[in-house]
């Protein structure tokens, strides 16, 4: 059975039929191309899949596409939409919050919403919001770095 | 000489691609027409495969391919060829592939397998290494005695030993006889798997002529391309692996894992493309985890503390296959006592059969588990002789004029473990009390401070060897080209600086062009062993003097001066004696002299390394004056807080050190140094693979198998380099990657014993074990 969806992806309104059964993840990755939406485990336990919706992180692999109909969603493509690079991007090049980069979208995406919802957040929430998000390579000390310039860089 | 570039914290070439999303995965790849690939794994961990029947599974719409192992009985393994790509008449372990099938959807491939009709007969399971190991246990390769093996692993014909290391120094029987302190104990480390964030995956293609193409989550492209041209019969020119990024390695995405499936697939498709992308289940514990470990070590003192003598068994948990597992056998043979100088050593390392997961390579080679005995033991003997750990250690630990193991003198240029050690002694103030930090010691909570040491050395044949291109451009930027995988660990990076430092020229002139195709690319025997930096950087930097040579000869000629007096500096070429400058641009595609004539070609340079002086290890006593490439050591202290109510451990703080040699990039050597900290302290408190009775994983998901989250981390970790240059390292380099793991597990369980006074000899120091061990012990708040 399918269903027409509309849905915000990265600033584009997107009308499409899909399977009732899709996941968000699947509809992501494979039907809009959108590559920087990670598979890690496809059980909700390792974040790599993290998108916004409506601003707020889900794990996209825990999601249908249909229930993102009416909804906005972010995903890493959608960070840096006029070349600009995000302040939290830029951070995590310059304290080499990034090795393998596989956990990196989920990482941004996560700290991004965190940072909208908190701008100055203290290092407990910084570490809530960043528990979903499993890193097998950085040891997670030069991310929490990186989240911590921008934060503490912001004027507002 | 001041550098320019090295030991800067230079950005990471590969992040702007991988902060956008940019960077291509295995998964992210799709050929027109790919098919779906899904396998069959045997739910027995030893069994005879009675009868194997696909005929309905062929008859399911969309399947395309469906095979099993009388379809392609063809061997496979890196050091050992003991497997198959499919089970052949047995079953050795839950999870071996049984049969695979390629679809035109996963639907239709996941219902074909549930079609294949399998009868087992079950034979008797072996799960445990000491039963696995006796010589009246059933045979789980009955044919071990003729499979073809590296010239250094030694299996032994109708056992399940599959390889057996032996090292003989000195007397240790007469020196054990004089010692004043014996010390004695044994030490467990369980199996425990590597959770990249990225599966296994591969697709394959074989073209009208045959040729296969694979594209592969892969460590060691040019290796996966030998083995499966070694595996299907074919030449290496007619096949071609290209890698793309790698998300985390760790070295279960060395040697070769499921590409010989995806490849016999995809010579049954008609040229359609197949892709097999492992699920998180199979990735837990049917491709490859961590050896298991059971140590035995006895060691005997004199009156000063002075180490005599040792005796050390150390039996490994092979799984069910051990084509890389032998290796490990073999590294932690060579590295028996640790970076201790013992004058009389007697050591067997064994690798076993069991019907286990499949161990084999993981960060470390083995490493991690002999320190987590060898590392508790040292602090065992300081107490007998009433030494401090720290200067227990100091007075046994290498230093120049020492003999390693194999009889190796350890020089000034070998690093020094002396200063690692007093570097972490000071981070952490192991003189100090424990710390009175911002939090209040509350009532049941204990802290201290416990130590440890880490040494590896690169385990790999002795002519493994690197190549590296650069390509001048007529614009005086250049391409590099080299084959170490970008795996995480920066090596585009470190390798751009060595090269832009060598030629004289900026960053922003080096165009990095690694993740190989084995058709275009420099050839590289492996990713792994800690051994890119210093290898592929020392074939880049051959390169670079190279291409800076045929500028200086050209320059030479058009400035009249001797070629050392011509320096490049960015986009100049400078003649030092005359101070004058041409651009560069000028000098690297033919110089045009004012006549027309021309001096000079394209600069442009393919060098290699390749080490010339191992010496082969002695099969008997296991000693050789250079067994290895280089070694590397580190030392880390960790202060731990026990909640001795609840058995759980608050890691306060890691000082860890490392003798790099000399640091190439600052950033990414502290990224290896954190990332190394919180793995080996994953390990050391969170994981095991836990088996039923069966053979059966009881936990397959990151739900059940738990890794260190943001939350686990120390609250600091203090990362300090110690910078004694590699001899024939790239400006001095030597690898870190692996060892700053090694030693936390060890340095942990000795903080707890500081603080509790129990000592805990099997891993993990999961909150349960801590608290079953202070309740045995009769430790109480």
């Amino acid at each position: 059975m399918h269903k027409t969806i509309t849905l915000k992806v990265n600033g584009s309104l997107e009308t499409v039929s899909v399977p009732a059964d899709r996941r968000l993840l699947a509809f992501l990755r494979e039907d809009l191309q959108l590559t920087g939406v990670k598979r890690g485990c496809g059980e909700g336990e390792c974040g790599t899949c993290v998108v916004l919706l409506d601003g707020e992180p889900v794990n996209s692999c825990l999601m249908l596409a249909v229930e993102a109909d009416g909804r906005e969603i972010t995903t890493v493509e959608g960070l840096a939409p006029s070349g600009r690079l995000h302040p939290l991007q830029e951070a995590f090049i310059r304290h080499h919050g990034v090795q393998c980069g596989f956990c990196t979208p989920g990482m941004l995406l996560s700290a991004t919403a965190l940072l909208q919802r908190s701008p100055h957040p203290s290092d407990e929430e910084i570490l809530t919001a960043l528990e979903g998000n499993l890193c097998r390579c950085t040891g997670y000390t030069q991310i929490l770095a990186a989240i911590r310039d921008v934060a503490d860089s912001r004027t507002t | 000489m001041a550098h320019r570039l090295i030991g800067q914290d230079v950005a990471r070439v590969d992040a702007l691609e991988k902060v956008t999303g940019a960077a291509r995965y295995i998964e992210d790849l799709v050929l027109p027409g790919t098919l779906v690939a899904r396998v069959l794994r045997s739910p027995k961990a030893h069994a005879l495969i009675r009868r194997l029947d696909t005929r309905r599974a062929r008859e399911v719409p969309g399947v395309r391919a469906v095979i099993t192992g009388p379809d392609f009985p063809f061997h496979v393994g890196i050091y050992m060829v003991d497997q198959t790509i499919f089970a052949l008449e047995r079953v050795r372990y839950v999870g071996e592939p049984v049969a695979a099938v390629a679809a035109t959807t996963a639907e239709a491939a996941e219902q074909a397998l549930r079609l294949i009709e399998v009868e087992y007969e079950d034979l008797p399971a072996l799960l445990d290494v000491e039963e696995a190991a006796r010589p009246d246990a059933p045979l789980i390769h009955p044919g071990i005695g003729d499979y073809p093996h590296a010239g250094y692993i030694h299996p032994r014909a109708n056992s399940n030993v599959a390889n057996h290391f032996k090292v003989r120094k000195g007397d240790t029987a007469a020196a054990m006889a004089q010692a004043v302190h014996v010390i004695e104990n044994r030490f467990r480390v369980p199996q425990v798997q590597h959770v990249p964030l990225e599966t296994h995956g591969v697709i394959a293609r074989q073209d009208p002529a045959g040729r296969i193409t694979v594209w592969s989550s892969a460590q060691s492209p040019f290796t996966v391309r030998s083995l499966l041209a070694n595996c299907f019969g074919t030449k290496l020119q007619d096949i071609r692996v290209i890698a793309p990024y790698v998300g985390g390695g760790f070295g279960c995405k060395a040697g070769i894992n499921l590409e010989p499936i995806a490849v016999a697939l995809a010579t049954r498709t008609g040229g359609r493309p197949v892709k097999l992308i492992a699920s998180r289940e199979e990735e837990t514990y049917a491709i490859v985890v961590r050896q298991g470990l059971r140590a035995h070590i006895k060691t005997g003192l004199d009156q000063s503390g002075r180490i005599l003598a040792e005796e050390i068994e150390y039996l490994w948990d092979c799984g069910a296959y051990a084509g890389y597992g032998v290796n490990i056998v073999r590294a932690s043979g060579y590295t028996l006592a640790g970076a201790y100088d013992i004058p009389n050593l007697h050591g067997d390392s064994l690798g076993i059969y069991t019907n286990r997961p499949v161990g084999s390579a993981y960060r470390g080679f083995g490493m991690q588990e002999i320190h987590w005995a060898v590392e508790q033991q040292m602090d065992l003997c300081a107490r007998a002789a009433g030494l401090d750990p720290l200067q227990f250690r100091l007075l046994n630990g290498w230093r120049a004029g020492s003999t390693t193991t194999t009889g190796q003198v350890v020089t000034a240029g070998t690093g020094r473990l002396d200063l690692c050690l007093e570097a972490v002694a000071a981070e952490i103030g192991w003189h100090d009390p424990p710390a009175q930090d911002t939090r209040p010691l509350l009532p049941g909570r204990r802290r201290a401070k416990g130590i440890a040491c880490a040494v590896k050395a690169p385990a790999m044949p002795n002519n493994a060897g690197s190549g590296a291109t650069i390509r001048f451009n007529e614009d005086g930027t250049c391409f590099l080209l080299f084959s170490g995988m970008e795996i995480g660990q920066g090596v585009g990076t470190v390798l751009a600086q060595i090269a832009a430092e060598t030629l004289g020229i900026g960053m922003d002139q080096v165009k990095v062009m690694g993740l190989p195709d084995t058709d275009y690319s420099p050839y590289e025997w492996q990713t792994v062993a800690s051994r890119i930096t210093w290898s592929d950087g020392n074939a880049v930097r051959a390169a670079a003097r190279d291409c800076l040579t045929q500028i200086q000869t050209i320059a030479s000629q058009v400035f009249d001066v001797a070629p050392d007096e011509i320096a490049v500096d960015g986009r100049l070429v400078v003649d030092q004696r005359n101070r004058k400058a041409l651009p560069l641009e000028r000098f690297v595609h033919g110089y045009a002299r004012p006549d027309g004539t021309v001096i000079g070609g394209i600069v442009s340079s393919c060098s290699t390394f390749v080490p010339q002086d191992i010496i082969h290890l002695d099969p008997e006593t296991g000693q050789s004056p250079k067994p290895v490439a280089s070694w590397t050591l580190g030392a880390q202290a960790v202060e731990v807080e026990v909640d001795v109510g609840t058995g759980e451990l608050t890691i306060l703080k890691v000082a860890a050190a490392y003798d790099a040699g000399q640091v190439i990039n600052r950033g990414t050597a502290l990224g290896q140094l954190y990332g190394g900290v919180v793995q080996g302290l994953s390990a050391g408190v969170l994981e095991e693979l836990v088996l039923d009775g069966t053979g059966r994983t009881l936990n397959p998901s990151l739900t059940d198998y738990k890794i260190a989250t943001v939350r686990d981390i120390p609250q600091q970790t203090v990362g300090l380099f110690v910078e004694t240059p590699q001899e024939d390292g790239p400006f001095g380099a030597r690898g870190i990657g692996e060892h700053t793991m090694i030693p936390t597990p060890a340095a942990i369980a000795n903080a707890v014993h500081e603080a509790t006074g129990v000592r805990i000899r099997s891993l993990p120091l999961s909150t349960e074990n801590v608290f079953l061990a202070l309740r045995a012990a009769g430790v109480k708040e």
